[in-house]
């Protein structure tokens, strides 16, 4: 299989499109947490209840189609391969979690890849819904609407005083995460995100890296997202992250303006010994290709580099990922040779720019 | 003497490492030795599950001690009917077993939810179609009566009168539903 058709099946079409502050935010997210209420939670219920539970989903939801949101397939974790699974989290499609325990967990996921429903995570049902950009009022419209279109079918748990009724006591309520996938080089580079943190986290939100709780932030990629999930409503909630995000981005433009300013020249440099490392190294750690990936999208983002789209960020984030290596080299490497396809995969894909 | 990692620091922490015979001596700043790997701190793997259960735990709940109170003991003797959770289960692993257990647990969990959720115990958001049965009905005339009252306050009291009206249809509606139960 070529690269160019390779990326084609592994990207999700929505990754490809171009959102609102795209040049920051690289998408938003919503995620509902919502149970049956006369089967036990998955923690502690039956192989049998499981078993029925997905069983239900399969029944009631396979090959059906929601708006935009067609055809969703049913993918059981016991029918895949470690490879095929591990894709899936790479393209934030599954959690790790889910993954985990195989036996009796699945997930619907509709055409475009917009949406994955998981099914026996911690809760019963994770809805999770992806927009390109920065979309948080459009994510929690849409998301509110498959959850209308569940409920049509499923008894969900919901209590007048909690809420929708969660495994974890720090989901109940909303049962909402609403998060915010935002490249921020500049706020990085001169250590502001960090002095940022604290005060941020003070208003109900954390900031964490790109795989979610307690992973550091690799090519400078934070994911913001709401702490609390009891006694606000959806929207007051996506309103207080959109305030901060929105304070984050203009932050950061201001932060890059300034990096121009003061250090055109070493900022420059920078950037270009980054796309050269990416153009020409034969071996590449992970975390090494985050950097160059990264220094390479913001060259891009201020127009020193013109001949590359930016949505190249994403994708080879992605695709650089372990899972993807091993599915594209249809075999399974060790961290070393992963090193040396990263590299030549990376070559391949910058290749594919220059011969347009 | 200044830390022999980043030479910028002084050096806090000092080491003496044997490896294979070979002794080395080690001088480092705090923040080197953490990075290095020289310091392990066992709070570092704390995973957000134990500070959750150390929540419940922080209530008092060791099962040794025999001094606590009454209520105290009924608590711990607690065991959620519909899934057979005990409430020293939910202490250690800070996981509902199921939706009946938020009611088998009720006053032992607002303490928890109001650390976890800034304060908060009340749902205020979303209700479903279904489930939430005549909620919406609440809720809407629990809105309409703030608005009666701010309406009231600044004297408008033909919208005033609109708005009493309203509100008492929909109560009218809300008590046929319930006798209809």
């Amino acid at each position: 299989m070529s690269l160019q058709q390779f990326m084609n099946e592994a990207i999700s079409p929505w990754m490809k499109e171009d959102g609102p502050d795209s040049d920051i935010v690289m998408s938003s997210r919503i995620r509902l947490a919502r149970n049956f209420s006369h089967y036990p939670f998955p923690l502690i219920a039956s192989d049998q209840t499981l078993d029925e539970v997905m069983e239900f989903f399969e029944e009631k939801f396979k090959h059906q189609s929601f708006r935009d949101y067609k055809d969703f397939e049913i993918v059981k974790m016991k029918d895949l391969q470690p490879i095929e699974k591990r894709v899936l989290v790479e393209k934030h499609l599954v959690s790790p979690h889910l993954a985990e325990k195989p036996e009796h967990s699945g997930t619907l996921i509709s055409q475009n890849e917009q949406v994955s429903i998981m099914i026996n995570e911690e809760d019963h049902i994770r809805i999770q819904l992806y927009f390109p950009g920065f979309q948080l009022d459009k994510a929690l419209e849409q998301a509110s609407q498959l959850d209308d279109w569940l409920e049509e079918k499923v008894d969900y748990a919901f209590d007048e005083k909690r809420g929708y009724l969660t495994s974890c006591p720090t989901n109940v309520g909303t049962g909402m995460r609403a998060s915010v996938m935002m490249h921020l080089p500049a706020l990085a580079m001169t250590q502001q995100i960090n002095r940022m943190t604290p005060a941020i986290n003070q208003l109900g939100l954390v900031v964490r890296g790109i795989y979610g709780e307690g992973s550091e932030a690799v090519g400078n990629i934070f994911q913001i997202s709401n702490q609390i999930t009891l006694g606000k409503s959806e929207p007051d909630i996506v309103e207080d992250l959109h305030s901060v995000v929105k304070q984050l981005i203009d932050q950061e433009r201001r932060a890059r303006e300034a990096l121009v300013n003061r250090s055109g020249i070493q900022l420059e440099d920078r950037i270009f010994r980054s796309y050269g490392v990416l153009k020409h190294s034969r071996i590449i750690e992970s975390k090494e290709a985050a950097k160059c990936l990264s220094d390479l999208r913001l060259g891009i983002d201020l127009g020193m580099i013109d001949h590359i789209p930016r949505t190249i960020l994403n994708e080879l984030m992605i695709l650089t990922q372990p899972g993807f290596l091993q599915q594209y080299a249809k075999a399974t490497l060790t961290p070393e040779e992963r090193d040396i396809r990263r590299a030549s995969l990376i070559r391949e894909r910058l290749q594919l720019e220059n011969e347009d | 003497m200044e830390c022999q990692e980043c030479k910028k620091r002084p050096a806090t922490v000092h080491l003496t490492q044997v490896v294979n015979g070979q002794k080395t001596e080690v001088h480092v700043c705090e923040q080197c030795a953490k990075e290095k790997g020289y310091m392990s701190y066992g709070e570092e793997n704390f995973t957000l599950n134990d500070l959750l259960s150390g929540l419940f735990h922080s209530e008092g709940s060791s099962p040794f001690s025999n001094q606590k109170t009454q209520s105290y003991q009924q608590a711990s003797q607690l065991k959620c009917p519909t899934c057979g959770l005990t409430y020293q289960e939910f202490a250690r692993i800070g996981k509902f077993g199921c939706a009946s257990c938020y009611q088998t647990f009720d006053d032992r969990i607002n303490p928890i939810l109001r650390r976890v959720h800034s304060g908060n115990t009340r749902h205020d958001g979303k209700i479903p179609k279904r489930e939430g049965g005549n909620l919406h009905l609440k809720r809407e005339i629990e809105d309409y009566k703030s608005r009666l009252k701010e309406l009231i306050e600044q004297e408008e009291f033909e919208h005033a009168a609109n708005i009493r009206d309203k509100i008492r249809t929909l109560e009218s509606q809300l008590q046929q539903g319930e006798g209809g139960e």
